[in-house]
């Protein structure tokens, strides 16, 4: 198996596909749809293989490729996966899939383009998961940002050109000065490999200015308070596919970007700025905890309630440095860290259910808020129980995956201190009541208006699309132990070198 | 002076081109109207075979000729390639168009012509009168070209306004010129090296001249503040004129920097640095904050040209082989780029309607798909997106850059390039985003649809694999 290219054909097959299916809706004859949601199959399957071929008890990278691609420069096409990326690569191939059959009919004009933008964009996004080339993840990671431009701007809502060219602009500020970093260590290390960064002996002054270049794109994408504001903006006029897509893959790569970047690379940095992310992503798990709270938009509110579940995710990475101060171990910091990971995945599948939740509801009436609604659940019983079920995940109800990562979270912050253990708790009452509240307002209580009336329950796609959902939100939360297991190693030896100072 | 016959083969090229844009013009004078297409033809033989000699006749290393005044090595080569190459684009671009405004006359090709020839010139000068010899020759060809259309009031205020300022840049830089001349006693670019390298006392005289070179090289750059003429000009030229402007003298002006600040005076080097710094950042600030107010297309782009400029001279600045690889690889692409961006203008322009106002692209998209696809390609580009080449461009350039510790300056570059980036997604968002004003199907001549495909692809397809230009460029300035 490792002979095959498995992770080339993961990453070009969408790509490659995408420009097919551009070019098959020029032709009215061929419908793109059933060719896209081929590709979206054949790339997910092709990425359980990896799962399957996966050896857990290494940290080193699996199923590399490395081919000399930019000589002058030392670049080279070289990718390959650890514990950290696989999880991540398969939430991408799965979602793609999803959000390919939820668009199924809402997109009317020029499903083909729609269809290609989703596809080229999950190769990229594996592209920038697989990348081990600093410059390669840096083409990816750019490269990503045109077919999410096109997506939230052809497809999206009224107020779309303003919250595309934001979305753009914003990540794009953020990503070229993480350029000059990169730049600058290469200019250190001779060649852009990720791997011989992680090793490279930087100075105290030199890690700051990286940590800090480095934050700057990974904070927008995450987002962190309080770079956050593009998120409900893009959020909102973005067609479901495109939140999908936003909620459940794009946030985390940065995520991904901390720990494949920031935490190895400037390790004494992040220990000597551990208290601004933690700051930072406690802030965004309250207050932006309580914006979500007055949302009138049903997309808003998730879109805030993202950001809050984000900031656990940083919050866990960040634990590793007090945690390692008092001494508790480096069986805290590794909870901490997996409790991260947990939730980068767990809240990819929620957040992305959430969405289509939404645009279930959207397609239907045209509305995104809340005030609109009332009494779903008299007239589409089967797509409340979802709509209610999701919602409690997304507060984090146990027996879900939204429970698993914010609990390890809790724990491990209790090891570091106990007032960030206090505020991260409040998430489970602040999750809980803008979740539940919100549920209560759409889909309880008697039928509000005609337009209710008229509902109809979801459709055999839509609840196969919400019913995949639903049992990968269970499964993880029953039994996340093949999860742990596939990062188990990865985290322990990242835990190690992070805490190894480079000065 | 004596003349070795062997000599005249390192001038066969501009020999060529020479001749054949004399029997162009003649042959042209017994055409008739709808015989035209014949000086096409020829014309873009000329550059065909130019490119054929140029490539045979490549020497191994440097070699000068004619006591010094001319001289062919790697550089050169790469860059009277790549002159040819974009003017083959700007005459196949600008066929129909000319056609369909009674502009197609055969003065167009053989100035078009001279102007290749003068670049050529350029290019290969390494004498300080062999160099502004050929700046004035591929000047005046530009100034009458930008006259073509002379009964429209835009041409006539662009060309006056562009000859003026022109004449005013190269009086700058012969007085320059006349200084170092002064000083070191030679007009040969080796020789001047040599005096200014070797001289132990006071810099100021040079440096005194070199202020007047800089600025006539800013001037003809359009670098800020020497920049006015250049957005007027854009704007009021005929677009395929501007299309000529905008992309091939930009690789000559990059070998007109070489020759005078780098290798001339090269010991110098602290002293350009600091002025070309502060032009750069002008460059980039301006030029990049300008462009988001203009509803024009031209008149962005020539802002843009601005920015671009910046760029380019940054590579300059790094004073380093990487950087003067990075500059020429720079200088290249954005003459790739430029051509295909006018090349779009000219082919949403119709008979009687010119379509160089951004809302003229609006809906592009669903008028016709593959050209709006096209446009995407050159805009991310020029915003310098990976995976289009713009973005090579700029990485190399800001690497050589930090790779002389000036990561201020590069993180200025970035941030305006951030800027940039806005006026660019803007012409990508009117094309996708918003509805076509515009309802007459777009219609294309097969010849110019194909070029511009193969050169916006040739900007994708770089940008994946950049790695041969990168190449041929690194090597072709190590190995001066």
């Amino acid at each position: 198996m490792t002979e095959w290219p498995l992770l080339n054909l993961i990453i070009w097959t969408p790509i490659i596909g995408g420009f097919l299916v551009l070019f098959a809706s020029d032709q009215n004859r061929l419908n793109p749809r059933p060719i896209a949601l081929g590709v979206a199959l054949i790339t997910f399957f092709a990425s359980l293989l990896l799962y399957t071929g996966f050896d857990t008890s290494t940290a080193n990278m699996q199923f590399e490729s490395n081919h000399s691609w930019i000589s002058a420069f030392n670049i080279n096409y070289h990718i390959g996966i650890d514990g950290i990326s696989l999880p991540l690569i398969i939430l991408t191939t799965f979602t793609t899939v999803l959000v390919v059959l939820s668009s199924w009919k809402v997109i009317q004009t020029k499903p083909g383009q729609y269809m290609a933008a989703f596809l080229i964009m999950e190769g990229l996004m594996v592209g920038v998961f697989s990348a081990l080339d600093a410059m390669l993840f840096y083409v990816f990671w750019e490269g990503m940002l045109i077919p999410m431009f096109l997506i939230i701007g052809i497809w999206g809502g009224p107020n779309r050109v303003y919250a595309t060219i934001k979305f753009f602009l914003y990540t794009f500020l953020g990503s070229v000065f993480m350029l000059i970093a990169l730049i600058y260590m290469y200019n250190k290390a001779g060649s852009f490999e990720v791997l011989d960064f992680h090793t490279l002996k930087l100075g105290m002054t030199e890690q700051i200015l990286i940590f800090i270049a480095f934050l700057l794109a990974f904070a927008v994408k995450v987002p962190m308070w309080p770079v956050h504001t593009w998120l409900p903006d893009a959020h909102v006029q973005a067609p479901t596919g495109g939140s999908v897509i936003l909620a459940a893959i794009m946030l985390k790569i940065g995520g991904y970007g901390f720990l494949r970047f920031s935490l190895p690379i400037a390790p004494d940095a992040s220990r000597e700025l551990d208290w601004l992310i933690i700051f930072m992503s406690l802030v965004a798990v309250v207050y932006i905890g309580f914006v979500a709270l007055v949302q009138s938009d049903m997309k808003k509110l998730i879109a805030y309630s993202s950001i809050a579940h984000m900031g656990f995710v940083t919050l866990g990475f960040f634990l590793v440095f007090p945690i390692m101060e008092n001494a508790a171990g480096m069986d805290g910091a590794v909870m901490g860290m997996e409790g991260g990971m947990i939730q980068m995945v767990s809240h990819g599948f929620i957040s992305g259910a959430l969405f289509l939740c939404v645009g279930v509801l959207y397609d239907r009436m045209h509305s995104r808020e809340i005030g609109d609604y009332g009494g779903v659940v008299n007239t589409m019983p089967v797509f409340a129980a979802f709509m209610v079920f999701f919602a409690m995940a997304n507060s984090g109800l146990p027996g879900t995956s939204g429970f698993v990562g914010e609990f390890m979270v809790i724990l491990a912050s209790f090891k570091a201190n106990f007032w960030f253990a206090f505020l991260a708790a409040t998430t489970l009452i602040l999750g809980a009541a803008y979740s539940l509240w919100m549920v209560k307002r759409v889909v309880f209580g008697d039928i509000d208006n005609e337009a209710v009336a008229k509902l109809e329950d979801a459709t055999t796609r839509e609840t196969l699309v919400l019913g995949t959902l639903a049992v990968a939100v269970l499964a993880l939360g029953l039994w996340p132990a093949p999860l742990e297991e596939v990062m188990r190693a990865t985290i322990e030896n990242l835990v190690t070198v992070i805490t190894t100072s480079k000065l | 002076m004596i003349i070795e016959a062997n000599e005249f083969r390192l001038l066969i090229p501009e020999l060529f081109v020479l001749t054949m844009t004399c029997i162009v013009l003649i042959v042209d004078l017994f055409l008739k109207q709808q015989q035209r297409n014949i000086t096409y033809y020829l014309s873009q033989a000329t550059l065909l075979g130019a490119i054929l000699l140029t490539t045979v006749l490549q020497v191994e290393g440097t070699q000068t000729g004619f006591s010094g005044t001319f001289v062919t090595d790697p550089m050169s080569v790469v860059l009277k390639l790549a002159i040819y190459l974009v003017t083959i684009l700007g005459f196949l671009y600008s066929r129909h168009y000319l056609e369909l405004r009674g502009l197609f006359k055969g003065e167009f090709y053989v100035l078009g012509l001279f102007s290749v020839l003068g670049m050529m010139i350029m290019v290969s000068a390494h004498n300080m009168l062999t160099i502004y010899l050929g700046l004035e020759l591929l000047s005046l060809c530009l100034y009458a070209l930008v006259a073509f259309n002379r009964d429209t009031y835009a041409c006539s205020e662009a060309a006056m306004k562009y000859f003026v300022l022109g004449a005013i840049a190269s009086g700058m830089l012969l007085y320059g010129i006349s200084i170092i001349y002064g000083i070191t006693g030679s007009l040969d670019i080796a020789e001047i090296g040599r005096v200014l390298s070797a001289n132990t006392g006071s810099s100021t005289p040079a440096v005194f001249g070199l202020i007047f070179i800089v600025v006539g090289i800013a001037f003809k750059l359009g670098a800020v503040p020497f920049h006015m003429w250049l957005p007027d000009v854009y704007q009021g030229a005929p677009t395929p004129v501007t299309l000529m402007i905008g992309s091939a003298p930009k690789i000559a002006a990059f070998a007109l920097v070489m020759r005078l600040l780098v290798e001339s005076m090269g010991s110098l080097q602290e002293e350009w640095q600091s002025m070309l710094t502060i032009l750069v950042v002008l460059s980039l600030a301006i030029g990049n904050i300008v462009a988001i107010a203009q509803t024009n297309l031209k008149r962005m782009l020539a802002y843009s040209t601005i920015s671009h400029v910046g760029f380019l001279l940054l590579g300059i600045i790094a004073g380093t082989a990487n950087g003067y690889a990075a500059s020429m690889f720079y200088s290249i692409t954005y003459a790739l780029m430029a051509a295909g961006a006018f090349g779009m203008i000219i082919l949403l322009s119709r008979a009687g309607f010119e379509a160089d106002n951004i809302d003229d692209f609006k809906g592009l998209n669903q008028r016709h798909p593959w050209y709006a696809f096209m446009m995407l390609i050159l805009m991310f580009s020029m915003a310098g997106v990976p995976p289009t080449v713009g973005f090579y461009a700029k990485l190399n350039v800001l690497q050589a850059i930090i790779q002389q510790d000036m990561v201020w300056l590069a993180g200025i570059a970035v941030f305006f390039s951030v800027i940039g980036a806005y006026y660019y997604i803007r012409i990508i968002k009117v094309m996708y985003f918003d509805d076509a004003k515009d309802t007459q199907p777009v219609t294309s001549q097969f010849d110019l649809g194909f070029g511009l495909t193969i050169n916006s692809l040739a900007v994708l397809a770089l940008g994946f694999f950049p790695g041969w230009l990168l190449a041929i460029c690194n090597t072709s300035i190590q190995l001066k």
